[in-house]
């Protein structure tokens, strides 16, 4: 039933429960599918009893729609929202750093600002750059890089939003409140 | 009022009605069990944690009533996995208490450590660590809230020393829960339900296809009302059995693996499938690609992730199966169509594959017992009393199923997705528990009964007067049912011909043993065995080599059901050797 010639990547956003134990149930069920997380980064929201996570994962429609429907089964799943076919705006960053011998340095600085990245560190013989952008300009950067070489990169998770002035959280019709709500009900 | 962790947590039980609980104490759980004693709670000491847990699942599943257990930490804990998983698989709503180290040494390797919560992560509906005494109530309003409600499931709770050990201010426990990511949808969408009276009333060889969900949901009741209505030929599943009156004149039988020919054949030739609360296992689908080709489905389960996870749906209904029924049964009362007369063919055809497939088997008066007859002996005589029903794994337990004759929900209790042998006794343990003076019958097999068998002792030390009737084989019999079917009867390893003598053991344990070795034996026997009080396990010396038909092949299609034990084609067993 599921054959890889018909994966592609899905896109999900999840708000959880922030308590332990949280990010292993997501992982386990995924895991349990057989899938391989492709990338994962999950931080505190606004309000700190809940966390959101986007997962991104290579799979087929028919396993995704099981795991979409078994993500909402788990208790301390509060929301799931299937960014694939909504448009939505997805960054990823990377720190990367690159042999920059004299003759090279101006070039890197040069790619560095087509792709409007920033040094963050400097010594005589590395520039450390942050670079920021969908996973194409990531590529493309470090595929320009590659000829000084590379030392290093360290790359996050796809950070994803859905585009419109819909929230994740009013998808819920108002029954989940954030604490950004919250504090502008107080003021 | 500041109490002990250990306190409130016997104050939360009390309040949640929980008034027996299944269990075992060892070190990290010292302390509960110390409070215990000052609490009216019925605790019944199992010899070992699994049959705690399965009695636990007897317990719900007889009575509606969402089970408790007790363990320690460690080996207490992981000794209930199994279980755990088992009542994932059935729904059965059960709540377990881990002990668990002392927080400040958790992940020390300390004695007894075990990561209960990671190694119970993917066996149970949900489960907690309490890391503040003061959380405890409202953990375990929780845990029982999530247990039962939606579609039920197992729900553990470690609790580390130093939190039951603590003390915290306990006002009250709970009365509402409110979890936000937790709503089960009740009732199903009205279109939706439409949609179905719609396809039910033009439907001109429907079948109702039912499972475990509507024992439930108590939806029996509901059911019965939608066959009469409607007057369609109905089939149940392993975990379904008890939800139609098995007199009923529109009973087919159990389908599936072992299931009868006519229920199978119905599921092959149908142009409806009215499946509600099953989950479409394997046992019952066969091939997957061969199974429903030409029918519509219609699928009602509380659970989402049921419907559409192994067969295309066309109209899914996500709801309370209860619920459910009632808003399709009032839907369909005003449609006007003469049901009898539209399914006339239908039953024509049904009664055909009735008369020419029955289940069937030959007992010589003067030859060994065959278990079918035993099995049927033991329905026929006990009836009256209208007994609960627990059964091991294997071929005893698909006998057990397709002679079953109750009239009752809550009457079969079996191990269906998990298929945990060693179940039955344990089950029925705590069904007795539930039910003290109800008739508790184990249909067991001596494989099956050999796993869990060392708890007899409870049954005397509690005075649980379980019956038990070991289909004795001395083979694990379906095993080798498949030794002899696919592997060219190459027997490995299901040899039990050295054996306990169940007599003496059940004699040294201080319960009653009795034992059949002729056909004419079975009926006298099993009357003494009702007869007798307090536990009696019940030698039923049987043919040896009997082989459990219909069956239709693992991985095969329905329509490739063997309905005999004739050979068996050879492209059945490519690739099953």
């Amino acid at each position: 039933m599921t054959d890889p010639k018909h994966y592609r990547k899905y896109t999900l956003s999840i708000l959880v429960e922030n308590h332990q134990g949280v990010l292993a149930k997501i992982a386990s069920l995924i895991a349990a599918k057989g899938y391989n997380i492709d990338s994962l980064s999950v931080a505190e929201t606004l309000d700190p009893t809940i966390s959101r996570m986007t997962l991104s994962v290579r799979g087929d429609e028919w396993v995704m729609e099981q795991v979409v429907k078994q993500l909402h089964r788990i208790i301390d799943v509060i929301k799931v929202v299937d960014l694939t076919d909504e448009a939505h705006v997805g960054r990823e960053m990377i720190f990367v750093r690159v042999n920059a011998e004299p003759v090279n340095r101006a070039e890197i600085l040069r790619i560095a600002e087509i792709f409007r990245g920033r040094v963050v560190d400097v010594t005589p013989t590395t520039y450390t750059l942050e670079i920021t952008g969908e996973a194409g300009k990531i590529e493309a950067v470090l595929e320009l890089l590659q000829p000084f070489g590379i030392q290093e990169v360290v790359r996050s998770g796809i950070l994803a939003i859905a585009r419109g002035s819909k929230t994740i959280t009013k998808r819920e019709e108002g029954r989940l409140r954030l604490a950004g709500q919250k504090h502008a009900s107080a003021e | 009022m500041r109490l002990t962790g250990s306190e409130i947590f016997m104050k939360c039980l009390q309040a949640e009605g929980v008034h027996t609980a299944f269990g075992h104490p060892g070190g990290a759980i010292l302390h509960g069990y110390d409070v215990m004693l000052d609490y009216p709670l019925r605790h019944i000491l199992c010899r070992h944690e699994q049959v705690a847990i399965h009695a636990v699942e007897g317990y719900y599943k007889a009575s509606g009533q969402t089970g408790t257990a007790i363990v320690t930490s460690g080996p207490g804990a992981t000794n209930t996995v199994t279980g755990l998983t088992d009542a994932l698989m059935d729904s059965m709503a059960i709540v377990v208490f881990t002990g668990q180290v002392p927080t400040a040494v958790m992940g020390c390797d300390a004695f007894q450590e075990a990561d209960v919560v990671g190694t119970t992560r993917t066996c149970t509906k949900h489960n907690f660590l309490a890391l503040k005494t003061e959380e405890l109530p409202r953990i375990i309003k929780e845990a029982y809230h999530i247990a039962r409600s939606g579609r039920p499931g197992p729900v553990l709770v470690d609790l580390p020393k130093d939190i039951i050990m603590g003390r915290a201010e306990f006002k009250d426990y709970p009365g509402e829960v409110s979890i936000r990511g937790y709503n089960p949808s009740v009732n199903g969408h009205p279109g939706q339900i439409r949609k179905a009276a719609e396809l039910i009333a033009t439907a001109r060889r429907p079948v109702i296809y039912g499972g475990g969900g509507i024992i439930h949901a108590d939806a029996s009741a509901e059911l019965t009302e939608l066959v009469n209505l409607t007057q369609i030929p109905t089939t149940l599943t392993l975990m379904g059995l008890g939800a139609l009156d098995t007199s009923h004149p529109l009973w087919l039988g159990m389908l599936g693996m072992h299931g009868t020919y006519t229920a199978n054949m119905c599921m092959v030739h149908t142009d409806l499938m009215i499946a509600i609360g099953p989950r479409f296992d394997d046992r019952v689908t066969g091939k997957l690609s061969e199974f429903a080709k030409n029918c519509k489905i219609i699928h009602v389960d509380i659970d989402p992730t049921s419907i559409r996870k192994n067969v295309h749906v066309d109209v899914p209904i996500v709801g309370d199966v209860k619920r459910v029924l009632i808003q399709l049964n009032a839907e369909l009362r005003k449609i006007k169509r003469d049901w009898r007369k539209d399914l006339e063919e239908w039953y024509g055809q049904i009664a055909e594959w009735q008369r020419t497939h029955p289940l069937r088997y030959h007992q010589a008066p003067d030859g060994a017992i065959k278990p079918q007859y035993a099995i049927e002996q033991i329905y026929k005589v006990t009836e009256e009393h209208d007994p609960i029903f627990s059964t091991g794994v294997g071929q005893h337990q698909m006998w057990a199923a397709q002679y079953y004759r109750g009239h009752q929900p809550r009457r079969f209790i079996t191990s269906g997705g998990l298929g945990t042998m060693g179940f039955g006794f344990p089950a029925a343990l705590g069904a007795q528990a539930a039910f003290p003076d109800k008739l508790v019958i184990d249909i067991d097999g001596d494989g099956s009964f050999q796993m869990t068998m060392q708890d007899l002792i409870t049954c005397v030390q509690y005075n649980l007067p379980v019956k038990i009737f070991l289909i004795n084989n001395r083979y694990l019999g379906m095993v080798r049912q498949w030794q002899e079917l696919f592997y060219g009867k190459r027997y490995s390893q299901v040899d039990l011909e050295i054996q306990p003598d169940f007599v003496k053991l059940a004699e040294a344990c201080g319960a009653v043993g009795l034992r059949a070795e002729r056909p004419g034996d079975v009926r006298p026997l099993i009357e003494k065995a009702v007869s007798t009080p307090g536990p009696v396990v019940v030698d039923l010396v049987c043919e040896r080599e009997e082989n459990c038909y219909p069956m239709i092949p693992a991985g095969s299609a329905i329509k490739d059901i063997i309905d005999t034990g004739e050979p068996i084609p050879e492209k059945l067993f490519q690739g099953w050797r």
